[in-house]
């Protein structure tokens, strides 16, 4: 069982807003979806790598890119040909 | 002939998001063919909103892979088609552009998340269109809206340019009226492309053929069980009745791993959309972000404010599930829940040459019918061990229950989606009948 405040700090590590009365909501609903992921208790066997499964890699060379005012095109601020974002500090 | 196909539908169902009044085309094996794209697959210069809000306004400058090929045979894309927000929905209803009705009866779901594609193909606007399947979205739509709808091979057809939702599960896949069209559309899809890097350089060529003779169909009892409306089973039942008539032989089977595949599917897609959709804050594209703020708090209002609830709960599921403490318990038991309905499938598989079974235990819910998120989650475990197992799943129309289309899900070995498609062709050809 995960409580209204386990649920408004896994909002929070999510950089998700909750609305003070969704909270409520998204506890009772968020309880009866993780009772029911309890099928998988009964699930044995551990973790294991697929072995015939590889990685696919290419060589690091530079192929072609989008020019730059594309790629700023939907960018919601920009400025001197960056993306600007919220402060940090 | 190249040209211009001009594309006004009576869009009555509210199936698409975007439409284009004048689509460009070219020669090919789909000259002058309208074809309709879910709106999270990318379409340079045709805005592309994954059905939510927070992607309003963008336009790629750049296709998905399937979209060039589509272009490259000469398709006119006429439009982008409604969706539960970013995939995340069986009902169309999670859309932020409002829902999709079934053209079949307006006052039940199209089912989804593909269901403005579904719509859109049942409703005669367009002969054929493009859906994404995560958990069963390219089936259950088809199967809800009375069309034919095929998840491919994971892994057979590009997944470049598809917004991600949940890499390791989700294919795009052709949706049409017929089973020939389906196979038409698959034909010109599927083909190797380096920039994925789970692409298999397996193209389809196949022409369908109603030939079945001594085809080996598995049926699970677990497709025919508790939670099934009996009358769709029936329904089911009588279809695979029909291919037994035309030279198919049965075979009971089971497949275990369904007692837990609906809750490990659940836990890895929502463990995928927490990563994937971090990418949505504002910054690069979407509605801007408030740059005078700290970081979080711009980030948390952005998508507080336009993220829809099912989309935040998945997210928050998914977060929750790959917290510390917690990974063991959801994220490692899921990899082997789903190791284990592979394993099922292989089993099986090795057996028989197709599963078959309903598409959906039910026909399509009325609007609104599903607003507790288990109760809808849990309409798609019919779906979601193709997903899981990464074999091709097709459903095809095979009669109604309430005057409502029940769907023949058919599921086959994996690159083995020419077996699906004889068998969903035979029955679309003489089973009906």
């Amino acid at each position: 069982m995960v409580s209204e405040i386990e649920i408004e700090s896994i909002a929070k590590l999510a950089d998700i807003d909750l609305a003070r009365d969704e909270v409520a909501g998204f506890t009772r609903e968020f309880n009866a979806i993780l009772e029911y992921f309890d099928a998988l208790d009964q699930v044995s066997g551990e973790e294991t790598l697929t072995p015939e499964l590889t990685n696919v890699f290419r060589e690091d060379e530079p192929g072609g890119c989008l020019p730059q005012e594309d790629v700023l095109a939907n960018a919601g601020s920009t400025e001197d040909g960056f993306v600007k974002a919220p402060r940090v500090m | 002939m190249a040209g211009t196909l001009s594309f006004a539908p009576d869009d009555r169902c509210n199936a698409f998001i975007t439409t284009c009044d004048a689509a460009p085309y070219g020669d090919g094996k789909l000259s002058g063919v309208a074809v309709a794209v879910k709106d999270n697959i990318s379409t340079c210069g045709i805005q592309t909103t994954c059905g939510s809000r927070i992607l309003a306004g963008y336009v790629p400058p750049y296709d998905a892979h399937v979209v060039s090929l589509l272009r490259g045979e000469g398709a006119a894309i006429v439009g982008k088609t409604n969706m539960d927000e970013f995939g995340m929905g069986t009902t169309t209803e999670t859309s932020g552009y409002g829902p999709t009705l079934n053209p079949v009866d307006q006052t039940r779901v199209p089912g989804g998340s593909s269901g403005g594609s579904a719509a859109a193909v049942a409703a005669g606007l367009v002969p054929m269109a493009l859906g994404t399947d995560t958990g069963g979205s390219i089936r259950c739509p088809a199967a809800f809206c009375g069309i034919v709808g095929l998840k491919p091979t994971y892994g057979r057809v590009s997944r470049y340019g598809l917004v991600a939702y949940a890499n390791s599960l989700e294919q795009i896949g052709p949706m049409a009226r017929s089973v020939g069209e389906v196979s038409r559309l698959m034909e010109v899809i599927s083909s190797y492309d380096s920039r994925d890097s789970t692409s298999f350089d397996r193209p389809y060529t196949h022409q369908p053929s109603a030939d079945i003779e001594s085809l080996r169909i598995g049926l699970p009892q677990e497709y025919f069980g508790e939670g099934v409306d009996p009358r769709v089973a029936e329904t089911v039942r009588s279809a695979i009745g029909r291919l037994e008539d035309l030279g198919a032989e049965t075979v009971p089977c089971a497949i275990p791993s369904m007692a837990y595949a609906l809750a490990a599917y659940y836990v890895i897609c929502t463990s995928e959309a927490s990563s994937n959709l971090a990418r949505f804050d504002g910054v690069r594209y979407g509605p801007p972000a408030p740059t005078q703020k700290q970081w979080h708090e711009a980030f948390q209002e952005v998508r507080g404010e336009h993220f829809g609830k099912e989309v935040r709960r998945r997210i928050m599921l998914g977060t929750f599930a790959l917290s510390a403490g917690y990974y063991g318990k959801y994220y490692g038991k899921a990899q082997v829940a789903r190791r284990n309905v592979r394993q099922d499938f292989e089993r099986v598989l090795g057996e028989v040459d197709v599963i078959a079974g309903p598409t959906m235990p039910t026909v399509a819910f009325r609007l609104g019918e599903k607003s507790d998120p288990l109760s809808m989650y849990l309409s798609d475990i019919l779906t979601v061990p193709a997903n899981l197992a990464g074999v091709p799943a097709i459903s095809v129309p095979c009669g109604t229950v309430d005057g409502l289309p029940v769907g023949l899900q058919l599921i086959g070995r994996h690159f083995a989606e020419e077996q699906i498609i004889d068998a969903a062709y035979a029955y679309e050809q003489e089973g009906s009948a």
